[in-house]
């Protein structure tokens, strides 16, 4: 018998944090085998966030740096300015881009900083308990919506991709999922096209990744997976939202 | 040349290849010096950032690249960036950050004042840490402090504050650039470039456990301690003979020597120290000039910040007179003579008398 | 002409410490070859074990393991 599938070479053995069925834990696994296809783990220089996805550092065995909560992009900016030459991306959850990160974020878009953001989409704040973050869907029921976010009181839930298409800085942006084979493949594909946007030098590239998080949504994991699918698509549509040429 | 301007040519002399602020009132000169300045610099990096918040996280992260960085701004932009300072001291990365301080608190007033220095010299931000404060008092003392202060930076692995003010920025001065030679260099095993050819490296400053945690505060406090050992810096004027110390730092020490001048002119004995270094605070020379000295007169812009560490030194001895004016007033010497003389008579001639 | 018989083409490996016990091996594998047990692992959770037989190797369930348990064998 000879092994067709092994633990990526990237990943160091440390066991994962992550809830049963969390999105993260595969996006994290996703970038370890990218990276190393790729052939760039002594040029990669990963961001982590602050949220369910800032123990990344503990996971990658490549260069890692924690952020602030949401300055990601703008550390990354820093870091990439330096060092042009390097694989530089952020990984962030919906609040840390989103919310406290938007100007960070939006920024550097609008530059077109030459660097990749891995955007875990769940919806909600995981690690602090489920709180309502700027992706949360309307009537969605979170610990700070406890009667489900209503457009007059909390707004609409926000569409990143579709706001920094805007902007002539990027060049890749895609929406992708990962409750699925199907789609855990095609998101693999996706995190791959970003660094090659950044590689190439076309600008600012981003993969939205809408992630189950059983637990503050309150699912079974498959349903969660479903879930996505059935109401979180509805909103969040998946597919390329840009691409300039590469 | 200008306070703000120096500052920049200085530190691009003292090898910062990049640089990251927003605009704000006293010191816009030197973003927009620095702008066109690193034009000139191969490879050198200028981005006017969105926000305050963000040019400290883009100095955070050229520092981690390895390069020497900086940012500048003044009192609200200086409050702002806490949090980044916070994970610069943390993660034990160099950065220089400088304060243009202007009255306050909240919008205040682009006046210069010296209301940040509790702000400055504590920490600043969240969290069991310190920076090196440097208090230029004159133009060309701030070109002679930005290489310092980029030296520092990197011995320690911490960021380090220059605090001046706005008139230290505005004023026009000669200044000489002669004595910056060309940047130290600093073996840096920490930074990210990637891992080729060696094992992955995490900069983070979550511990979790608790007693690891302890252990890094150690660790930085370790650190700090040989800051307070190794790193005073201060002037004393006409202290020989004095038989009462002002004490004042930056513009307030410029205008306590125009007072001082006064005073000796009509015979009364005062002396100045002035400290360079706020943070650490050039506690033993106090303490010292307290052996001849009974009167000490603590002068600054603003309602009493320094004289908190002036008493501290003291340890009790000594009689401590203070006159502040907050807000962005500039005290004249006149001023300031006429105060000093009153509490000079009321507590040394009276005595005599 | 071969007449049915199913050659045991594939088999895996399922780190069980790692196992959260998420059902997605379970809900995804097209053979159904993964169950959850009833067995319990150091972090409390029931694991799930492989039923080997049907499987084909196509590696799904190493695909939406979010643990990175799973190891895949071919013949």
């Amino acid at each position: 018998m000879k092994k067709v599938y092994s633990r990526p070479r990237l990943l160091k053995e440390a066991h994962f944090h992550y809830c049963p069925g969390c999105g993260h834990s595969i996006v994290t696994r996703l970038i370890a085998e990218v990276v190393d296809e790729m052939e760039m783990a002594g040029k990669a220089i990963c961001v982590a966030p602050a949220g369910c996805g800032m123990l990344v550092y503990n996971y990658f065995d490549f260069d890692t740096l924690e952020s602030a909560h949401g300055r990601g992009a703008a550390v990354a900016t820093g870091i990439k300015r330096v060092r042009p030459q390097n694989l530089v991306f952020s990984y962030q959850g919906d609040g840390d881009l989103a919310a406290i990160g938007t100007a960070e974020s939006f920024h550097a878009a609008n530059r077109g900083e030459l660097i990749s953001i891995i955007f875990v989409n769940n919806g909600v704040y995981g690690m602090t308990g489920g709180q309502m973050a700027p992706t949360t869907l309307l009537d969605q029921v979170t610990t700070t919506s406890p009667l489900g976010r209503t457009s007059v009181k909390e707004g609409h839930p926000v569409r990143m991709c579709e706001v920094l298409a805007v902007l002539p800085g990027t060049s890749y942006l895609e929406r992708v999922a990962v409750n699925k084979p199907s789609a855990i493949l095609r998101a693999k594909k996706a995190i791959a096209k970003a660094f090659e946007h950044q590689l190439k030098g076309t600008g600012f590239s981003m993969v939205e990744i809408l992630s189950p998080c059983p637990t503050n949504w309150k699912m079974g994991t498959i349903d969660a997976c479903r879930w996505i699918d059935e109401v979180m698509t509805k909103e969040f549509p998946l597919g390329v939202v840009k691409e300039a040429a590469c | 040349m200008n306070g703000n301007s120096a500052c920049a040519e200085a530190a691009v002399l003292a090898g910062c290849t990049c640089y990251f602020g927003y605009p704000i009132t006293p010191q816009n000169e030197l973003g927009e010096y620095m702008a066109r300045r690193l034009c000139d610099v191969e490879g050198a990096v200028f981005i006017q950032s969105e926000s305050e918040i963000a040019a400290i996280n883009m100095v955070l992260g050229a520092s981690v690249a390895g390069a020497r960085a900086m940012t500048s701004s003044s009192s609200p932009g200086i409050s702002l960036k806490q949090e980044g300072i916070s994970y610069l001291a943390a993660d034990e990365l160099p950065g220089v950050i400088v304060n243009m301080s202007r009255g306050g608190p909240g919008m205040g007033n682009i006046s210069p004042a010296q209301s940040d220095y509790l702000q400055a010299t504590r920490g600043g931000g969240h969290g069991d840490y310190r920076t090196i404060v440097l208090a230029p008092s004159s133009v060309q003392e701030i070109a002679d402090l930005m290489p310092v202060a980029f030296d520092l930076a990197d011995e320690y692995r911490n960021p380090v504050v220059v605090l001046g003010d706005g008139m230290l920025g505005q004023m026009m001065e000669p200044v000489s650039f002669d004595a910056i030679g060309p940047p130290k260099e600093f073996v840096k095993d920490y930074i990210l470039t990637g891992a080729e050819g060696r094992p992955s490296r995490m900069v983070r400053s979550l511990l979790f456990d608790v007693k690891e945690e302890e252990e890094h505060n150690w660790k930085l406090f370790r650190k700090f301690q040989r800051m307070e050992q190794n790193e005073v810096r201060f002037e004393t004027e006409l202290g020989d003979d004095a038989e009462m110390i002002v004490v004042a730092y930056g513009t307030a020490a410029r205008i306590a020597r125009g007072a001082i001048k006064r005073l000796r002119q009509e015979n009364l004995k005062v002396g100045l120290i002035r400290p360079i270094t706020l943070w650490p605070f050039p506690k033993k020379a106090i303490l010292e000039a307290a052996r001849k000295v009974s009167e000490f007169f603590v002068f600054e812009m603003n309602a009493g910040q320094m004289l908190e560490d002036v008493l501290l030194s003291l340890e009790g001895q000594g009689h401590v007179h203070f006159y502040g004016r907050p807000g962005g007033v500039i005290p004249t010497p006149v001023e300031l003579y006429r105060i000093i003389s009153r509490h000079y008579h009321q507590s040394l001639k009276g005595k005599k008398g | 002409m071969p007449s049915g018989t199913t050659e045991k083409k594939g088999s895996i490996t399922i780190d069980q410490e790692r196992c959260k016990g998420c059902l997605f091996c379970v809900e995804f594998c097209p053979k159904k070859s993964i169950s959850l047990s009833s067995k319990l692992n150091m972090k409390g959770y029931f694991v799930a074990e492989f039923a080997p037989g049907a499987c084909t190797a196509c590696a799904t369930c190493a695909v939406v393991c979010p643990e990175v348990a799973i190891e895949v064998y071919k013949a």
